[in-house]
């Protein structure tokens, strides 16, 4: 039974279709494992191989890790939010009720958008702490660690336009708090926070730009952003994990 | 050197000129395209028309306004003031951060809910940050004898309108 099994595996992977999806190689040596890994889309942003100690819990606390996956849980429960959401002045905070108590599920997905959104941004900056607090910026990461930085202002500007959108008194006043902050600007300010808002005020075109702004162009660039920074963790050497054995000798 | 190969090497001096030239055209004519689309970029996301309500309302007839009142319209940010020697209109928009204040008739100030600024009825800042009074709105009768305020007009306080 179990023989048939393999058999029938072994065959698929040597059909035509497999071969044609897959491109690596197939066995079980180190260059078909390392092939397999490069020429997957997903994997190939992350080293070939890895050292045991770089994987410990005790070197990164995943903190990275579990960002992207709070960011992960962002871009599904908002892509299903966004089937239920109208960005217009008299629809806005209907909808955002509706969510949550018409809508089965709604309250759900709606609290765990919110929740992962706080979790995000504070293990953007747990992620930030620890390498500083390691060193892990330093030559050949300082290309890295700049990048992250764009990161969590991308991060911190998603949290900013999201909190508009519900549309009720709390958004609305942060909103205008926050774009009054952008006007004290010296000379330009104005000119922002009226390129900002699409007006003098937060009205519709404000929420229709936010909107734009927290679903399209914000999440795009965070995605391209963050493959780059996955991409040069594996060009600069593998997580940064200093070794503590008394003889620096690799694990 | 033979005349016929300094005529080849003009040639090929001439050529590269040529080519320098089309080189050049081509890197200019992307700068200005792009520049234009910067231009272009900017004027989109600045819109042309706004569908915002107008800086000028109506305030209704002065007598509506008890002697000696603040009476804030929370739909205008405007507050209008009956003083015994006439009335005046204050922005109700804090300078600091641009909340909606409040009149608090108890203590006869104007209180900013968001970080605590406070105004007295003349807009003059008494604590908090605001880094500027309420400004007063230009204001004035119309044919009906009604009070108008232009809200995107300020004036130098001081100046009633008598009834």
């Amino acid at each position: 039974m179990a023989n048939n099994i393999q058999h029938y595996l072994d065959e698929l992977r040597h059909s035509r279709v497999w071969r044609s999806v897959f491109r690596s190689g197939e066995g079980a040596s180190n260059l078909h494992r390392a092939q397999a890994v490069q020429s997957n889309v997903f994997l190939h942003l992350f080293a070939v191989k890895s050292r045991r100690r770089m994987l410990e819990f005790g070197a990164t606390w995943y903190l990275g890790a579990l960002t992207f996956g709070t960011f992960l849980v962002l871009v599904v429960t908002g892509i299903l939010l966004m089937l239920y959401y109208h960005p217009s002045v008299p629809q806005a905070y209907a909808d955002m009720k509706d969510l949550q108590f018409v809508v089965s599920s709604g309250v759900f997905l709606r609290n765990l958008h919110r929740w992962s959104a706080h979790a995000m941004v504070l293990l953007v900056f747990a992620h930030m702490f620890k390498v500083f607090y390691r060193g892990a910026y330093r030559p050949p990461r300082e290309f890295n660690w700049v990048i992250g930085v764009v990161l969590l202002l991308v991060t911190l500007l998603l949290s900013y336009t999201g909190y508009l959108l519900p549309w009720d008194q709390l958004s609305y006043w942060a909103v205008t708090v926050g774009s009054n902050i952008a006007s004290a600007v010296p000379v330009i300010g104005h000119q922002i926070r009226f390129m900002m808002l699409g007006g003098n005020s937060v009205n519709a075109n404000a929420l229709l730009r936010f909107y734009v702004l927290h679903c399209m162009i914000l999440p795009l660039f965070a995605i391209l952003l963050i493959a780059v920074h996955f991409w040069r963790i594996r060009k600069d050497g593998g997580l940064y994990a200093p070794d503590t054995s008394a003889k620096g000798k690799a694990k | 050197m033979s005349d016929e190969n300094r005529g080849a090497e003009d040639q090929k001096a001439s050529e590269l000129n040529r080519r320098q030239f089309f080189v050049k055209v081509g890197m200019t004519s992307i700068v200005i395209a792009a520049a234009g689309t910067g231009v272009f970029a900017y004027e989109f996301l600045l819109p042309n028309v706004l569908y915002e309500p107008s800086p000028v309302v109506n305030a209704g007839k002065p007598d509506r306004y008890p002697p000696n009142s603040v009476t804030l319209d929370p739909e205008t940010a405007i507050y209008v003031v009956r003083d015994p020697d006439g009335y005046f209109a204050l922005s109700a928009v804090c300078t600091h951060l641009g909340c909606l204040t409040a009149y608090k008739p108890e203590l006869g100030i104007i209180a900013c809910p968001c970080h605590g600024s406070k105004f007295n009825r003349d807009g003059v800042k008494i604590a908090g940050p605001a880094p500027k009074p309420l400004p007063w709105l230009r204001m004035w009768l119309n044919d009906d004898g009604e009070l108008m305020v232009d809200r995107s007009t300020q004036i130098s306080s001081k100046q009633l309108v008598r009834v």
